[in-house]
């Protein structure tokens, strides 16, 4: 057997696709198709090209929208409050007009999380390498395109010369067979693949996610899903396209039409891993033994099924018993609580891992004909105006604003509160987000991760509930 | 960027696993438009408390590590958020050199465009290094790229290795887009060939 047709994995093929020279040592220049850009990490990227007398190589290429800063409350067209985040926004608004790359500003219909808008506008599509100055890149993985976050100094690489210097990653596969059981979601999958590897378990490799739940996945899922490879450490996440992808990706504004939707097509179609293809790393995981599963620390990596009980830091191993204590001690958790008696005080629902319109369905889905819990504060942040028009007219707003949520405009929010969306200290959120760090919805405030089912269904009684519990009971 | 060669200097142990991101530089300090400055706000939540006084538990608020510039790190630092403002506030800081177990792959890369040498050691070679760095200001550590060796305060050597073209990088002080750019024809060929086979991109 030659090189030539050795067996490849679907990123192996992708890789190769996109190397434009490789060195000896396997240092490779790698062609960038798409490159997604937000107010927060790109200003001194932009700054550095300037001084250095560059020009942005491939502006047709280049995808530019605020999300991290803006406000999501009426008025912020005009109006930022906060004067850093306000100067950030303005600067992208500067930089992306000056440079001429493709632009959805503040008061576009299509402004929303730079994740969220990618997909949704067409711009990301199988095969593609896609990067952006934000780790949840990973997200775009879900078309089959190579996807992944990289630093500031990268962005500057990228937007001079539209490549990256990289090394390649080892190939991980994690398998979920068997089909979900009713009331666990994507993002239980991917929660619970954390739970099981460790926020460094996919460190150096980039994960293919595959088996017949995945498979079963709409596009929503699916990202939801690759969202979170970072937090398992994996450099990206990737789910080979098929027909949901191919669906997903037709008559979308930057899709190809015509003739070269037929090539496209054609080409997409190859890009599956082959039998026999090596994996340096294998999970499998049965979907049956999947949960809805909820965070009670404060790595991503401290899951458990809603039926468990907080741990006792004694339970673990070398460093992470230290870290475990400081979670509890931070989370205000005693080891033998069990989970659904914690009670909470805000909920959010948003997000770039689950802020997309399925999303938003399946935590009405639960909230119909109920009530959030007095006293407890609701929001939900939808992950784009495109996103925010569909749910108005599906009525879905009208459920969550029934139910007492706050319909909010489009962006990162509470996600990691770099808006006026925090909490206090001492607050208990359930959370639909990706990151349950110390700190990060706002200093002393505590997050719990988990569906966006799971996170109505917390709304509605003010604990961590098993949303399974609300499905079986009749409204 | 500053090139790196050899450092001699105190070293501050943090033994805590998962260090991230938004411990390193919480987010309320993501909205400069700078590099420079980030260092007061280093570990911002560690260092100080609700109203902005020292807390005297954390490190690099001791007399002994406050002139750091070899960080000691358990399992996993650097991971979370992909924000470069992380080692951009480590080196304000004066933060050279971060030593670990292992580190998050974004900010291991983000570390090199920025003059800071990570470097990855097994977990007993790593615990010798804590143990040293433990012992506060007067043990200084020294770190050497060219020879790729550490060696501890009271001689103890341990080889490391870096990527060869990464270890080029910072010995020169070189900008990879600089070096990147040298290529422009390559990369020109590349979307020729592309504007055929992959037209719809
Ligand atoms: S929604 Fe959260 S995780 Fe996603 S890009 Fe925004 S801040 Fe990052």
């Amino acid at each position: 057997m030659t090189a030539q047709d050795k067996p490849r994995t679907l990123y192996d093929k992708i890789w190769d696709d996109h190397v434009v020279q490789q060195d000896a040592d396997g240092t490779c220049l790698l062609y960038i198709d798409r490159h997604l850009v937000h107010e927060v990490t790109s200003p001194q990227a932009f700054e550095g090209l300037r001084m250095a007398g560059r020009t942005v190589h491939a502006p047709g290429k280049t995808i530019a929208v605020p999300d991290h800063n803006v406000p999501t409350t009426a008025g912020r067209e005009t109006h930022i409050e906060n004067e850093e985040g306000r100067i950030q926004v303005a600067a992208l608004d500067t930089n992306a007009r000056a440079t001429g790359v493709h632009y959805y500003p503040i008061d576009d219909v299509r402004q929303g999380i730079v994740h969220i808008v990618g997909p949704e506008q067409g711009w990301t599509l199988p095969g593609m390498t896609v990067v952006c100055g934000d780790s949840h890149t990973a997200t775009h993985g879900a078309f089959g395109a190579l996807a992944h976050g990289i630093g500031t100094s990268e962005v500057e690489h990228v937007l001079a010369t539209q490549t990256l210097i990289q090394k390649k990653s080892k190939n991980m596969k994690v398998e979920i067979t068997g089909s979900l059981p009713p009331g666990v979601t994507a993002k239980d999958i991917t929660l619970t693949v954390i739970g099981l590897t460790g926020t460094a378990g996919g460190t150096g490799h980039v994960i293919e996610y595959c088996g017949q739940a995945i498979r079963e996945l709409s596009m929503e899922g699916r990202m939801t899903v690759c969202n979170m490879a970072i937090e398992g450490g994996a450099r990206a996440g990737l789910i080979a396209p098929d027909e949901t992808t191919f669906a997903y990706c037709k008559g979308r504004p930057n899709a190809p039409k015509g003739e070269q939707w037929d090539a496209a097509v054609a080409y997409w179609k190859t890009l599956f891993s082959d039998e026999g293809a090596h994996y340096d790393k294998v999970i499998t995981i049965r979907a049956e033994d999947i949960a809805p599963v909820v965070t009670w620390g404060t790595s991503p990596e401290d899951v458990l099924p809603i039926t468990g009980v907080v741990p006792a830091p004694e339970s673990f191993a070398g460093g992470k018993v230290a870290a475990a204590k400081r979670s509890l001690e931070y989370m205000g958790l005693e080891a033998g609580q069990k989970l659904d008696e914690i009670e909470v005080n805000t909920v959010f629902i948003g997000s770039c891992t689950n802020g997309r319109i399925e999303d938003l369905r399946a935590a009405a889905e639960v909230l119909r004909g109920r009530r959030v819990k007095d006293g407890i504060r609701a929001m939900v942040v939808p992950g784009s105006g495109l996103v925010r028009a569909q749910a108005e007219q599906e009525g879905i707003a009208q459920i969550f604003i029934d139910a007492g949520f706050e319909w909010r405009l489009a962006g990162c929010s509470m996600c990691l509160g770099m808006n006026d969306d925090q909490l206090s200290p001492g607050d208990r959120c359930a959370a639909t987000s990706n990151r349950n760090f110390e700190g990060r919805q706002g200093r002393g405030g505590r997050t719990h991760l988990m569906s966006p089912a799971m996170a109505a269904a917390a709304a509605v009684t003010g604990r961590l509930t098993d949303v399974r519990d609300l499905m079986a009971e009749a409204v | 960027m500053e090139k790196f060669t050899q450092l001699t200097g105190v070293a501050a142990p943090m033994p805590l696993v998962n260090i991230d991101t938004d411990m390193i530089i919480p987010k309320q300090f993501l909205k400069t438009i700078l590099r420079s400055g980030l260092g007061k706000n280093l570990f911002d939540e560690l260092r100080f408390d609700a109203d902005g006084n020292e807390n005297p538990g954390f490190v690099l608020n001791q007399p002994a590590y406050r002139q750091a510039e070899i960080l000691i790190a358990g399992d996993n630092f650097g991971c979370g958020s992909s924000r470069e403002h992380a080692p951009w506030a480590l080196l304000d800081f004066g933060i050279r050199c971060v030593i670990s177990t292992s580190f998050a792959d974004i900010f291991f890369n983000n570390c090199f465009k920025n003059g800071i040498l990570p470097i990855t050691l097994p977990q007993d070679v790593v615990d010798v290094l804590m143990e040293d760095a433990s012992r506060g200001a007067n043990a200084r550590m020294t770190v050497d790229l060219e020879r790729e060796v550490v060696t501890t305060s009271d001689g103890k050597e341990f080889a490391f290795s870096v990527d060869p073209f990464r270890r080029h990088c910072l010995l020169n002080g070189l900008d990879d887009i600089g070096l990147t750019m040298e290529k422009a024809s390559a990369i020109q060929g590349f979307e020729a060939k592309m504007a055929t086979a992959r037209p719809w991109i």
